[in-house]
């Protein structure tokens, strides 16, 4: 389980993030959505531990992250997967050796079991017949899926995403979604991802977090999105008149 | 401004100090530090090879023109040729080429990596990227680049024979004379020295520069610049603390 605690950010003068305390869902998708700005990537940044916090913790279950030395940290590391916005994909390596990158990194498999492993991983992905192609060479939706494919080869119990979706065509993006839904619960991690993409939150969403200028406004699951009362984060989300009509016209029918 | 050179300073030995870290897997490193090798050493091979040859045919055609006429033997040629590029052109020439190919290479390789999140997804895949990063360059800069200055010895001494014997000002003979007169081991050693500090700067300054590269393209060509400029200074300022010391 991962928890935050009253996490405060500032840079220089700004205070970015203002005391954000949060848990969420073991073995569940928890979406942290808001506006750009609210402070949504400074937030996961801290939680993966790439930036400290002014004040506050990030717990993974009993254990404090910032009171460890590097090397329990790594240790924590092996123990998490993350899907970068721009997929982060090693432009100098192949498909394959992307994803077996931390296999052959940590581990101690032979390069056949190895092999195995990857091929598994591109399956799962829904990505055959990429193996020796370089990243430059694949879609940005392909892009995505080795960056997922990547980010459980170790077979992490921490999935996190920061901006899935960003960049796709919105039946790319809808596919990511499922996938990353199908490889939370078949896996049972806990999976949380950054976004402010609308039919993410309506599709995968167990668990919503909503930023406003840095602090939780908001937390719920996507059954309670359109009943909430919540008038910032209904302005958020159904931000169109299109929308604001298809939330009223689901309400009547309940 | 003094705090801030304080800062940058303690940074930079913070990242070395990062970098000598047991690795995760020796093969991945071994394998990283051939490929740097490559790039280093072979990458650079026609470029030193190149300016070498001039250097050395420059200095035997204005040395030819200065004692043309005078009391010094012509034969001096070869051993003025021969000193200059060991204790001089080959290391220090050399080393100011190659921070600008390297140099600016290996900043620019690191900034585009750290903008786009390869060094954040190593970090969190749990790889001490200061030692991955770091320690294959400057281990492939330390082998290659001694060899590239002695290659570059070697050819700024072919080229000064090029430049007279060919075209008469000099007999073979008497350039060989030269290059065997006043021979002194300890240059080759000064030379070694040299080549060693001098790859050190080439990569760890350039690699500084990339490794904490923050903002957008822009920011990423001034570290670039910075890279090549800074290593550029620090060598010439290392030689002559060097001449000072192994001279003295």
């Amino acid at each position: 389980m991962i928890r935050a605690e009253n996490i405060v950010k500032r840079f220089d003068e700004q205070e970015v993030l203002k005391g954000v305390s949060m848990e969420f869902i073991p073995g569940k998708t928890n979406l942290i959505i808001g506006q750009s700005g609210a402070g949504k990537t400074v937030f996961l940044k801290i939680l993966v531990g790439l930036m400290e916090p002014t004040a506050g913790r990030v717990w993974y279950d009993s254990i404090d992250f910032f009171s460890l030395n590097k090397k329990q940290i790594r240790e924590i590391r092996l123990k998490v997967g993350m899907l970068f916005q721009g997929s982060a994909l090693f432009d100098s390596m192949r498909v394959i050796e992307n994803v077996r990158f931390p296999l052959d990194m940590f581990s101690n498999l032979t390069l056949a079991e190895k092999n195995l492993r990857v091929d598994w991983c591109l399956e799962r992905v829904g990505l055959t017949g990429a193996h020796y192609k370089y990243p430059s060479e694949i879609s940005g939706g392909m892009q995505k899926r080795v960056g997922i494919a990547r980010a459980i080869v170790m077979e992490p119990k921490y999935l996190f995403c920061d901006e899935p979706n960003s960049g796709l065509d919105p039946r790319t993006a809808l596919l990511i979604d499922e996938l990353i839904q199908d490889i939370t619960y078949d896996y049972k991690m806990t999976t949380i991802i950054n976004t402010h993409d609308m039919n993410s939150v309506m599709e995968i969403g167990d668990n919503i977090a909503y930023l406003h200028q840095g602090q939780l406004t908001w937390q719920g699951s996507k059954d309670e999105v359109l009943s909430s009362d919540n008038e910032l984060l209904q302005g958020f989300i159904f931000a169109s008149p299109f929308l604001q009509r298809l939330r009223t016209a689901a309400l009547k029918q309940g | 401004m003094n705090f801030n050179l304080l800062y940058h300073i303690g940074r930079y030995v913070m990242l070395l100090r990062q970098a000598f870290s047991k690795p995760e897997n020796f093969s991945m490193y071994w394998k990283e530090t051939m490929r740097q090798m490559e790039d280093i050493g072979i990458g650079s091979l026609v470029i030193v090879a190149l300016i070498s040859v001039f250097m050395g045919a420059v200095a035997a055609v204005q040395f030819s023109y200065q004692l043309d006429g005078t009391l010094v033997p012509q034969y001096y040629i070869g051993y003025i040729v021969r000193d200059l590029a060991i204790i001089e052109s080959a290391p220090t020439i050399t080393c100011l080429v190659l921070a600008g190919k390297v140099g600016s290479n290996l900043a620019a390789e690191l900034g585009t990596m750290r903008q786009k999140e390869h060094i954040d997804a190593m970090e969190l895949m749990g790889v001490n990227t200061a030692a991955y990063l770091i320690l294959p360059k400057l281990i492939a800069a330390l082998v290659m680049i001694p060899l590239l200055v002695t290659i570059s010895a070697y050819v700024a001494i072919i080229g000064g024979y090029l430049a007279t014997v060919p075209t008469g000002s000099l007999s073979s003979d008497d350039y060989e004379r030269g290059l065997r007169a006043f021979f002194q081991p300890h240059n080759v050693t000064m030379m070694y020295v040299k080549a060693i500090v001098f790859s050190i700067i080439l990569t760890t300054v350039p690699i500084f520069q990339g490794y904490y590269v923050k903002g957008g393209n822009i920011e990423l060509g001034k570290a670039s610049t910075n890279a090549v400029v800074f290593s550029n200074i620090l060598i010439l300022l290392s030689d002559y603390l060097i001449a000072v010391l192994l001279t003295g």
